[in-house]
């Protein structure tokens, strides 16, 4: 399978790899996926508690290539907005962005599960005057 | 670089032609076109000499006694498809249940699959961790209604090789037929159907440095002659087994492929053995959690098996894809989605059926070509688990089987 150029570029360069403690002011994170089905993605988002934009991402993934280049792409896009903003990212703005084939769209749906599971963990942690995720049925 | 980049090193999937074998190909497309049933001139005699030279090559090759056993097929496939539906057509009075293994090849298993959909029944004997059969458990497996015993040489993913000369003698016992998928092993290491056994034995010219579109399946003639019902009707040709014309230049192709395999055996499994070893030596000194899949010595002498714990296989071949042509067990390197159902087998697990490689070495390898394919293997598994999240938390020493992973 030929991968696309932006695919191969976040592989060969991937943006914010890392891990900031999970503890930290500010830091919601979001690990997803399972060893077994062969895709694992940690994301973390650096929240500044004074503005409510996130300043800094990192991820670490266990996964194939588009996996690693979507959770890439995920921290480059996360960094400057207000969790507002970044709910709104959908994993077929990453498809579009990183050109996946169908095989591959799986990878993208896990990056967005990662960010909504790393926004939920910083809402529960550093906002908690929001209504907690999932005790509304609507 | 010294060496001819990319570096091919999955020769269990092909292998590329000999130069030598290519050289008495190429009359046969051209001048000596002749078709080899054409028996009144002097076209069809060349032709047919041709092929009755190859056949008797490939019939050393394997321990024939008498070349007219061995017939000629498109490939490994249609010589596995043809031994056991052609067995379970013929034999269908006799009985109508297969004990085959858990890791045959997927021409086997889908082949037993198709004809348990037509009333067969057949029992997958399990392998133990080191991808070995247990012989007893063939013989718990086997019943009054048992026609067919089919067990490969060599798998063609973790190399391991079974105990085919005492599995020879159960069937023999038990007065069932036995098919061995040599495809793996033939011109690799020694075969001999009369030493070991075999009634029906399938390989492949492909994986033995001759040309893709040719295969054979030994039939047995003596001491049980073997009946198989054809898969191609046709102008019989083949003893009647396999009709269609004969393609003489890609079967004299696997003649010769199969007389220098024969030639230089002892040599090159010895060479490509050493390689090998010094590839695992490598890679097993310089990376922490690394497993050897399959058995430690039992083994194919070009085979090497590994799974890398925490680093996923596709993103390991990405990696290394302008210089290095492996494969993956993972999921995402196979047509079906499914990381690989051998390793999986082995009860590894599939987190380490994900994380399996396998590098396949072939006549063409140098010492140069391994030293350089073992130390890149080993950065880009290292700079893979700097970003690996399980990696991460196993330096951390959590027990990742202890995490509640939601499924993606």
């Amino acid at each position: 399978m030929a991968y696309s150029e932006k695919v191969i570029d976040h592989y060969n360069n991937p943006r914010n790899v890392g891990s900031f403690s999970k503890d930290a002011p500010g830091v919601g994170t979001g690990l997803v996926g399972a060893p077994e089905c062969g895709d694992v993605m940690k994301l973390q988002i650096k929240v500044d508690l004074s503005t409510g934009i996130i300043e800094d991402a990192k991820f670490k993934t266990f996964g194939c290539g588009s996996a690693i280049a979507s959770s890439s792409l995920a921290t480059e896009w996360l960094k400057g907005k207000s969790i507002e903003e970044a709910m709104k990212i959908k994993n077929t703005d990453i498809v579009n962005e990183l050109k996946l084939p169908p095989v591959k769209i799986h990878c993208s749906v896990l990056a967005e599960d990662a960010i909504k599971a790393a926004l939920t963990d910083y809402r529960e942690k550093w906002a908690k005057k929001e209504t907690p995720a999932g005790s509304t049925a609507s | 670089m010294a060496f001819k980049s990319p570096i091919f090193m999955d020769s269990q999937s092909t292998t590329p032609v000999d130069p030598r074998v290519l050289d008495v190909m190429i009359p046969f497309f051209t001048e000596k076109f002749g078709h080899p049933a054409s028996r009144n001139h002097s076209f069809g005699w060349e032709a047919e000499a041709a092929v009755d030279q190859a056949r008797e090559r490939v019939a050393k090759l394997i321990g024939a006694r008498d070349p007219k056993e061995v017939v000629f097929t498109s490939g490994g496939t249609e010589a596995i498809n043809l031994a056991i539906k052609g067995v379970a057509e013929m034999y269908r009075e006799k009985g109508n249940h297969i004990v085959t293994t858990a890791i045959e090849q997927r021409a086997g298993l889908d082949a037993c699959k198709r004809l348990e959909r037509l009333g067969c029944s057949v029992t997958y004997v399990p392998v133990g961790p080191d991808g070995l059969v247990d012989v007893d458990e063939i013989r718990k497996a086997i019943s009054d209604k048992t026609i067919l015993l089919s067990v490969m040489f060599a798998n063609n993913e973790i190399g391991t090789i079974q105990p085919i000369p005492e599995i020879g003698k159960l069937a023999k016992e038990k007065g069932i037929i036995f098919h061995c998928d040599a495809t793996q092993a033939v011109g690799k290491i020694p075969v001999d159907v009369e030493a070991m056994g075999v009634d029906l034995l399938s390989c492949t010219a492909h994986l033995m440095y001759g040309p893709k579109g040719v295969g054979a399946l030994y039939v047995r003639r003596k001491n049980p002659r073997v009946r198989l019902a054809p898969m191609i009707d046709g102008g019989g040709h083949e003893r009647g087994m396999r009709s269609g014309t004969i393609p003489v230049p890609l079967v004299v192709g696997f003649g010769k492929a199969a007389e220098i395999c024969r030639e230089v055996m002892p040599e090159e499994s010895a060479r490509l053995k050493a390689l090998r070893d010094r590839l695992q030596d490598m890679i097993l000194s310089s990376l922490d959690e690394v497993y050897l899949n399959g058995h430690p010595e039992r083994r194919l002498p070009h085979n090497l098996n590994i799974s890398f714990a925490y680093v996923e296989g596709e993103s390991v071949l990405m990696g290394l894809n302008k210089e290095v042509a492996i494969s993956s067990g993972s999921a995402c390197t196979s047509a079906t989605l499914e990381p690989s159902y051998v390793i999986a087998a082995l009860g590894v697990g599939s987190e380490l059926a994900h994380s399996s490689i396998r590098f396949a070495l072939h006549r063409f390898n140098t010492e140069e070509e391994v030293e350089y394919v073992g130390g890149r293997v080993i950065e880009v598994v290292t700079r893979l688990r700097e970003m690996s999240p399980l990696y991460e938390l196993a330096k951390e020493g959590v027990d990742i089987k202890s995490i509640q992973w939601k499924a993606g």
